[in-house]
């Protein structure tokens, strides 16, 4: 009686929206099975997280509101009164965070393997824009409990982005919503945060798993030298859907586990006319850059030191995007591969400063 | 030829040198002063002359004290006439009171400016000495000086309240100078040590008294015995009301001890505790009071009282540390803690009643806010633990969601 009742519906479904290819598609999709098939699961955890995100956010919105007079004292309240808030809040900063790591992870991986090679380079770019899109989403989103510290914060890093030559200021002001960082820029924020972020976010997530959907897994190089028998895959459905969804409920009970046994504090509610207090450090995902930027001169050949610094990372940025269309290719194996030295230089600079920038 | 434009460039030179003093700050009116410009010239500027001082913003230059005329610079016709010179320390007081006692003059300047201080200063101690020959004695350069005057409110003023306990002890420390008038010379010791002076000097707080809140400004006296809990009571308005309408006051009245200072000091009030209304070793009670009369009951009441609130206020504050520990929410406990202090705040001014029964007013309610906070942070502490199992509830079924699914991967690739 199901089974019909599925066949009838899928039928109904099949027969206007012409499903049975693309069902068809997904049977037939094979993942490559390897020692790096690990890394497979990094893009489908940080989507997951998205998820999380996008409905624990959604809970919040419910109870949030923005304003430099009733933002904090709403996240207060969501935090204390509102049942089980504390730990949606706690959920959504966590899992922001996460996300961001394994956005990180994925990304690394997918460098460290080559994935983002001929015919993928526009999956490896839209990845990019993702994580930088997830970064802004952390950025906004840092700012919305208008707590002391994400005040200031905010404050310094558009700081940092007033120091561009030329369109730093009008960046500064656009982004603050005026010369300082007030209630304006608390709603700016909340407006990128909720609307304009996920707005593109969305749009460059589909298309992104539209790619990966339509040219599948990349094998890595000693894979695709193995001869053809040698190779091995499993079934995308059902086999590597439920893996996915495995590892999906590990990181879910991780997620929890830091949401009950440490819970975000909310802080001391900002006032724009207090002094800084001590120790004010952005979210560990920009602390490589924030601590270079400290370590970088003053003045270095006749150039504002942190209008260079930011420059540099800038176009660093933009190389690390288009890595497919410049990557140096060597055809000699066993050595040290050029790439893999640029990527373990990036990686190592982002870990050390990133060390440094908790121990200073 | 003359000198007049070789004086003015001196003037500007010693305006410039004379201190920290922006050029533009400095009175148009000066620029062409020949006081200014002469005295430069020859080198001689009073010590901490003060250009941008209030005497001098109002135009009065040195003229507008010594007289003579600043408009030339023939030494003979500036020094003529009006000119009054340097007066010797007796005539001070007349000297600044030419203007300073004229209300309408003052007014002029300020219209809520106050003019008796020379008179307020004749009846003080100082004052009266001075009368009497003695230059010894403090007349108004000696606080104000002599050419660095500034109000009071001005933090560089020597008689700004922070500097005004060194000012005072600049004579009143002095044994040499003290020894014609059999005053001790320890009182600024005992002051810096006190709750007082640790406020003033320390931490800087302008609401703590300095000499001149208790013994008076120009017309500084030592207060008197029935006088004491009137200066006291200027601040400690509660304390000294419930003191004055107790029997207390009338048996100290009676056996001339000095109200407020028996229990508390004077130059060295140290900061109260509760032991000090107990039957302990700290007590100031048992001084006088004996085992089995009724100031010895109270105050072992009033002890017990006072302890027990203070106890529930640190159980409730150790509860409350637990409940922010552990992230939950202080709100509501915040307000109780708040409440329940204020209570004791109460309970220790009432303690100056002498009834055990006013204080109790205080405590009982201070305890119910206390235990009510105690009351509200263990449900916090049990909503956490509750947390903590529905964690572990949930943990438990998602451990076995993905062991299930574990089970299914295997049994989906073995087929």
């Amino acid at each position: 009686m199901s089974e019909t009742s599925k066949r009838g519906v899928f039928g109904w479904l099949d027969d206007r929206f012409h499903l049975a290819p693309l069902v068809d598609y997904m049977r037939h999709k094979e993942v490559p099975v390897h020692r790096h098939s690990i890394w497979y699961y990094m893009g489908g955890v940080t989507l997951f997280l998205f998820i999380v995100q996008l409905f624990t956010g959604i809970l919040l919105l419910m109870y949030y509101r923005p304003g430099a007079e009733s933002a904090y004292e709403s996240v207060r309240f969501l935090m204390n009164k509102v049942p089980f808030g504390w730990l949606f809040r706690a959920v959504h900063s966590w899992g922001a965070n996460i996300f961001i790591l394994f956005a990180f992870v994925h990304m690394f991986s997918t460098f460290f393997t080559r994935a983002y090679g001929r015919p993928r380079e526009l999956t490896w770019v839209t990845g990019f824009v993702l994580l930088a899109l997830g970064m802004g989403f952390g950025f906004s989103g840092y700012l919305l409990p208008w707590n002391e510290l994400a005040f200031f914060a905010t404050k310094v890093g558009t700081d940092i982005a007033g120091v561009l030559p030329v369109v730093g200021d009008a960046i500064k002001v656009f982004l603050r919503g005026g010369e300082d960082v007030t209630g304006a820029t608390l709603i700016r924020f909340y407006a990128f945060h909720i609307a304009l972020i996920p707005a593109i976010f969305t749009g460059i997530l589909g298309v992104h798993l539209l790619f990966v959907q339509r040219q599948g897994m990349h094998e890595p190089e000693f894979v695709s030298r193995q001869p053809e028998g040698e190779k091995r895959t499993m079934a995308f459905f059902p086999n590597f859907l439920l893996r996915d969804l495995f590892v999906w409920l590990i990181v879910l009970n991780v997620l929890l586990f830091l949401a009950v046994f440490y819970p975000w504090e909310l802080g001391l509610e900002a006032d724009p006319f207090a002094s800084a207090p001590q120790g004010i450090k952005p979210e560990w995902y920009f602390m490589f850059m924030f601590q270079t930027l400290k370590l970088i001169p003053a003045h270095v050949l006749g150039l504002e030191g942190e209008m260079l610094g930011v420059l540099v990372f800038m176009l660093a940025g933009l190389a690390w995007m288009l890595v497919p269309f410049w990557e140096i290719r060597t055809r000699a194996t066993g050595r040290l591969k050029p790439m893999a030295v640029i990527g373990f230089l990036a990686l190592g600079f982002i870990v050390i400063m990133t060390i440094v920038g908790y121990l200073v | 030829m003359s000198r007049k434009p070789f004086g003015v460039l001196l003037a500007w030179l010693a305006l410039v040198v004379a201190g920290p003093v922006a050029a533009q700050d400095i009175p148009e009116t000066l620029q062409n002063d020949q006081c200014i410009a002469c005295h430069s010239d020859v080198g001689y500027l009073p010590d901490g002359l003060l250009l941008a001082g209030p005497h001098m913003r109002a135009e009065l230059s040195c003229a507008g004290c010594h007289g003579g005329d600043n408009t030339t610079d023939d030494e003979e016709i500036a020094h003529a006439g009006t000119f009054r010179g340097v007066p010797d320390a007796a005539s001070i007081p007349a000297f600044c009171g030419r203007c300073h006692s004229d209300l309408g003059f003052m007014r002029s300047y300020s219209p809520s400016a106050s003019t008796d201080q020379v008179a307020n200063y004749y009846t003080s101690v100082h004052g009266q000495k001075l009368r009497t020959g003695d230059t010894h004695v403090a007349q108004c350069a000696s606080c104000h000086t002599a050419h660095a005057v500034l109000p009071a409110s001005d933090a560089r003023s020597s008689v700004h309240p922070m500097n005004v306990p060194a000012l005072c002890n600049g004579c009143h420390g002095d044994a040499e100078t003290m020894a014609d008038y059999g005053i001790r010379t320890t009182q600024y010791r005992d002051y810096v040590g006190s709750v007082h002076g640790q406020a003033l000097l320390e931490r800087e707080d302008l609401g703590a008294p300095a000499c001149n809140d208790c013994h008076g400004n120009h017309g500084a006296q030592p207060p008197g015995i029935e006088s004491i809990e009137h200066v006291c009571g200027m601040c400690h308005v509660n304390n000294a009301d419930y003191f004055s309408a107790t029997g207390m006051a009338r048996a100290f009245a009676d056996e001339q001890l000095h109200a407020c200072e028996e229990c508390h000091g004077i130059h060295d009030v140290r900061k109260t505790f509760d032991a000090m209304v107990s039957t302990g070793d700290d007590s100031v009670c048992t001084t006088c009071h004996e085992e089995g009369d009724d100031g010895y009951a109270a105050a072992d009441s009033m002890y017990a009282q006072l302890s027990a609130l203070v106890a529930a206020q640190d159980s409730a504050l150790a509860v409350t540390e637990r409940v922010r520990e552990i992230g939950m929410d202080d709100i509501e406990i915040g307000f109780l803690l708040r409440d329940a202090h204020e209570s004791t705040i109460q309970a220790r001014t009432l303690v100056h009643t002498f009834d055990p029964s006013r204080t109790a007013e205080a405590t009982t309610v201070g305890l119910e806010k206390a235990n009510e906070a105690i009351r509200i942070g263990h449900e916090e502490i049990g909503d956490f633990r509750f947390r903590r199992f529905g964690f572990g509830i949930a943990t438990l079924l998602i451990t076995i969601l993905t062991i299930a699914l574990f089970f299914k991967i295997r049994e989906v690739e073995r087929s």
